[in-house]
């Protein structure tokens, strides 16, 4: 994109610009502080390493959702239904494309879960353009009307996979050559957790890239401090909010399909037991913020398998604990977008 | 007589359930500034509103170069050739001084030339060309909202209350850049400002309790004290 020539500063002192980067050590500082309880530190960095992988999808899946929040304040429930359609849509196509799923061959395989995910994403996307035009758009501005129809189009399309795909539990099987681990030192890491956190950056790099570096990135982050002064410079903000959802719900179904693989088993409900925490990671990163919802992802994904091998009763709880504590911290999150 | 650029015609706006606007007739002759007075919610900033399209007007007409424009979205009246500062500035604190000017420039790169014009009217733009417009000062962000506003050549500029909690010496900078903007372009300042507002306006319109209550020549207002103080009471003074 085009930016208008810099001009040359004029060498009078400058304010310094703050950068803030104490959110970032709080993984750090997490897995730090979890080492002693574990103990093993072959284990610890078992934990660690699944704690990424689950991060990163659950970020895939939280990013879309802040960002329809932050631009348009639309509390959207349904964004579990995406999950779980994307999930159900790499089913059918590594169904398909068996012979290049069970060959031991990472090239084929990874040509299979390709395809499987530009089918979910393509999916997603066009049901989410859908989702937004028929359920959202009308109930723009009533946040108590959002969350009771964007809940029933979830139920809807919980149904509607039911009908398709059937109601019993599928098996979601990873390609061969994604099965097992890889031997670092002592340590064995499982294939695909590296192949999730992979994405998850790939995913993290580009949207950072778009919203820094691109006309649109700039109107979105823009919309999302001031939707309304966005409109006032000749911009229809609406029509960039249908673009980011139906982006997000794209990236909801590329996450379905890994927390899918990662689980290896898939039923209707998928979407509902990660949105928990997909809600905690939002609300603990700032609303609207993709920055705070990264570093939200990862340390709710730490904290739920720490305390998992730790205290396993109270893993869901323990993130619970960690929203109070950061909102004690910062009331509007990691990261606080500016609100008009 | 030429025919008028903005022309509101009995125009009745509802916040909610509230009444505000109770029959607007306001007239802006193509060129020049016409400054819109009247004390604390006499309607000014709803008046301002409801022209970008922010409010829907529930009575009247609005017609902006012969062509009616309310009820019409506010990004088709953005391109129509209006441009809005808001009372509350509404800069994009997250972006820097450099971004929010790219987004202000609808129609491509600001060319250099006038990025120097903008510049040589608020330099302080310039010095903060690549900082995050949240480190601004106050009015320092009100020129940013200005510049935003004449990023590309505009037909009509609405601003609300620029001198609101700004340093004199700012004060005087945006009497220059005003007095070189209104020839280039028509302007509808809303100012409490009396001093100021005289000192740009070509012509006024007082407002009150949601009704244009005085319409006429800028200088024969700030000739008639009598007037002023009939229209506008005590409360300007206040903010001298
Ligand atoms: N969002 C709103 N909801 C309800 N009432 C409003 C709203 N905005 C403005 N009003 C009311 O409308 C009336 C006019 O407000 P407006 O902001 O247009 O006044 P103003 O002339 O700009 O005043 P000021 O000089 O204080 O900026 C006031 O009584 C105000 O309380
Ligand atoms: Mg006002």
């Amino acid at each position: 994109m085009t930016v208008a020539p810099a001009p040359a500063t004029t060498p009078e002192a400058l304010p310094a610009i703050k950068h803030d980067y104490l959110p970032i050590l709080l993984p750090v500082a997490l897995s730090a502080l979890a080492l002693p309880f574990v103990g093993n530190p072959i284990t610890w960095v078992t934990l660690t390493v699944a704690a990424l992988a689950m991060g990163m999808m659950i970020f895939v899946i939280a990013s879309g959702l802040t960002l329809v929040f932050g631009l348009m304040d639309v509390l959207n429930f349904g964004h579990g239904a995406f999950i779980a359609v994307g999930a159900y849509l790499a089913l059918s196509v590594l169904g398909l494309l068996s012979g290049w799923v069970q060959v031991d061959s990472l090239g084929w395989n990874l040509m299979a879960l390709g395809l499987a995910v530009s089918v979910a994403m393509i999916g997603t996307g066009l049901l989410g353009w859908a989702f937004e035009r028929v359920i959202v758009k009308p109930v723009y501005g009533q946040h108590l009307k959002q969350i009771l129809i964007t809940m029933g189009g979830l139920i809807v399309a919980e149904q509607l996979i039911h009908v398709i795909w059937g109601g019993d539990q599928k098996a979601m099987a990873l390609p061969t050559a994604l099965r097992g681990a890889v031997l670092i030192g002592d340590v064995a890491i499982e294939k695909f957790r590296i192949l999730a956190v992979a994405v998850g950056f790939v995913v993290f790099a580009a949207m950072l890239l778009v919203l820094n570096r691109t006309r649109i990135g700039l109107l979105i982050r823009a919309g999302v401090e001031n939707a309304e002064m966005v409109e006032a410079l000749g911009y229809r903000i609406r029509r960039l909010f249908v673009g980011v959802f139906a982006v997000g719900s794209a990236l909801a179904g590329l996450g379905g399909v890994m927390w899918a693989l990662y689980r290896e088993t898939l039923t209707a409900a998928i979407g509902g037991d990660v949105m928990v925490l997909v809600f905690i990671v939002i609300i603990i990163g700032g609303l609207g913020s993709v920055g705070g919802c990264f570093i939200g992802a990862i340390l709710v994904a730490m904290m739920a398998n720490y305390t998992a091998f730790l205290l396993p009763k109270v893993a869901l709880a323990s993130n619970i604990l960690l929203m109070v504590a950061i909102l004690m911290w910062r009331p509007q999150g990691l990261y606080p977008v500016a609100k008009r | 007589m030429a025919e008028p650029l903005l022309t509101l015609a009995g125009v009745h706006t509802h916040i909610g359930q509230y009444h505000i606007l109770q029959g607007v007739d306001l007239v802006l002759p193509r060129g020049g500034m016409t400054v819109l007075l009247g004390r604390n919610g006499a309607g000014k900033t709803t008046t301002l509103r409801t022209v970008m399209g922010l409010w829907k007007p529930s009575r009247g007409t609005v017609t902006f170069d012969g062509r009616p424009i309310g009820g019409v979205p506010t990004p088709d009246i953005a391109q129509a050739g209006i441009a809005y500062v808001p009372e509350t500035m509404a800069v994009f604190s997250d972006l820097t001084v450099a971004e929010n000017m790219i987004l202000a420039a609808r129609s491509g790169p600001i060319d250099t030339a006038r990025l120097d014009w903008i510049f040589s009217l608020f330099p302080a733009l310039k010095k903060f060309w690549q900082f995050p417009a949240g480190v601004l000062s106050g009015g320092q962000k009100q020129m940013l909202a200005i510049a935003r506003a004449i990023a590309e050549p505009r037909t009509l500029l609405l601003i609300d209350e620029p001198t609101k909690g700004i340093a004199p010496a700012i004060i005087e900078a945006m009497i220059t850049a005003f007095a070189e903007l209104k020839r280039e372009t028509t302007i509808l300042l809303v100012e409490q400002n009396f001093r100021f507002a005289a000192s740009l306006g070509d012509h006024v319109a007082v407002m009150d309790d949601g009704r244009i209550v005085h319409r006429g020549a800028m200088a024969d207002l700030a000739r008639d004290e009598a007037l002023q103080q009939r229209l506008l009471g005590l409360s300007l003074d206040t903010h001298q």
